[in-house]
Order: C-alpha cells, then sequence, then structure tokens
C-alpha cells in the first residue's frame, strides 16, 4: 500500500504486513536500514501497536521495535527520494527480507 | 562512498572474537573490513598487544577503525595498541564504548552506508546510553 498524503507529495506513506516468522529481529533489522540509508529521504517507521515514529535508519532503534510476526508495519517518508524510499521498503519487508549477496 | 571505516574486534576468547566476526559478516554482509583478535599468543584467554595493532592494521581504511572490547583488559590493551599506532592513524581509530556483539553488528551497519567515524562510534554506543 502506498500513498501520497499530500498533493505536492512531500510525505509518503505506506504500511505492510510483516510475514517474517520471528518479526523484527536482528538480521531484518539490519537489512531494513541498510536498505532506508540507501536513500537521501527522511524516513520513519513504526509497528501499528506502537504510537512512536523510529527513525528507519538507525539500527538501535530498529531492532528496539521488536515487531511481532503480522504486524502492520507503517512507513512516512519526505525528501526527493521519498516515494521510491517506502515502496522500496515496502518490497523489502513484503518479500520477508531476502538475501541480496551484500 | 568507496571508503568504510573498518571494525575491529577485540576478546578475551578468540572463539568470541571469531563468532562476532561471522555474525557482522553475515549480518551486515562483506563491504565493510572486520578484523578480530583473542586470545594470548600460547593459546590461552586474553588480549595482546601485538595482535590487537596487526587487527587495526587489517582493518584500515583512511576513514578510520572502529574498536569493539569485550572486557577490562581488552579495552586497556586497545587504548595501548592505539599508542603505539604510526602517529597520523592514531586520531583515526577509537575504541567503542558498546557491548561486543551488539556494537559491533551496529557499527558495521552504519560503516556500511559510507558514515565518518564519529557516526559509527555514536550508533555503537547509542546502546550504551539507553
Amino acid at each position: 500500500m502506498l500513498e501520497s498524503r499530500q498533493p505536492n507529495g512531500q510525505v509518503i506513506t505506506g504500511s505492510v504486513q510483516l510475514i517474517h516468522a520471528a518479526g523484527m529481529h536482528a538480521r531484518p533489522a539490519v537489512k531494513l536500514t541498510k536498505l532506508a540509508k540507501k536513500f537521501k529521504a527522511q524516513i520513519s517507521v513504526r509497528a501499528s501497536d506502537t504510537a512512536d515514529w523510529i527513525n528507519a535508519k538507525s539500527v538501535a532503534k530498529i531492532m528496539a521495535l521488536r515487531a511481532a510476526r503480522d504486524s502492520i508495519i507503517e512507513i512516512e517518508a519526505s525528501g526527493e527520494d521519498a516515494e521510491a524510499a517506502v515502496a522500496a521498503l515496502i518490497d523489502l519487508v513484503a518479500t520477508d527480507f531476502p538475501d541480496t549477496g551484500q | 562512498m568507496n571508503d568504510m571505516v573498518g571494525i575491529v574486534i577485540v576478546s578475551h576468547s578468540k572463539d568470541i572474537a571469531k563468532g562476532t566476526a561471522d555474525m557482522v559478516r553475515q549480518m551486515v554482509g562483506n563491504e565493510v573490513k572486520v578484523a578480530f583478535c583473542g586470545g594470548d599468543p600460547d593459546g590461552g584467554l586474553g588480549t595482546n598487544v601485538s595482535l590487537i595493532i596487526d587487527a587495526i592494521n587489517n582493518a584500515w581504511s583512511p576513514k578510520g577503525v572502529a574498536i569493539l572490547v569485550d572486557l577490562g583488559g581488552a579495552e586497556t590493551n586497545s587504548e595501548m595498541a592505539v599508542e603505539m599506532l604510526q602517529p597520523e592513524r592514531q586520531n583515526l581509530v577509537v575504541v567503542c564504548n558498546a557491548p561486543i556483539v551488539e556494537g559491533a553488528v551496529m557499527a558495521a551497519t552504519e560503516a556500511a552506508s559510507g558514515s565518518t567515524l564519529e557516526q559509527v562510534r555514536a550508533v555503537a554506543e547509542e546502546l550504551s546510553a539507553g
């Protein structure tokens, strides 16, 4: 799910279900953070059942997210490549954090 | 962007040092240079200044090297090793105040995006800052 909240496209939001068996544990957290860091956009994520948005580029905070399997991860980004960032992160979570060889 | 801060892991146990390095390579990838040392030259538990110096040089990057340590002597010997490096390298090495495994994984994750040594250290130490 990907939508632009504002007409000018400044804030891009999306959400995706976490299908990883173990939830957002260490290895997925590293992959998500590494991918987020490839974009210039400011990116925040949260698990649906927690109130605080956290910086997707902070590996410590993403690991501490402790999102359980089947929870919905919300993603919000702003900046020039925000749309690509949200799409890439949704894809990463939706495809269950595949190994890219990187 | 091509240069990434190198990571050095210093434990009293070679098994812990190697296992931590394995975790970094598997979780973060091979793009960040990771060197490790552990144990004394006789095969017992301990840390050794000259082995630490070798590890720093193996992980060397123009952006610097971040060291993760376990218990007391690992830190003091790492600081001694830094003091024995070539003077121009001494300011490019930091010993992180962070848990060895978590700190190494997080430092390497940050390093992989081309961050500076200070950024890498800050991310590793975020854990201790609570």
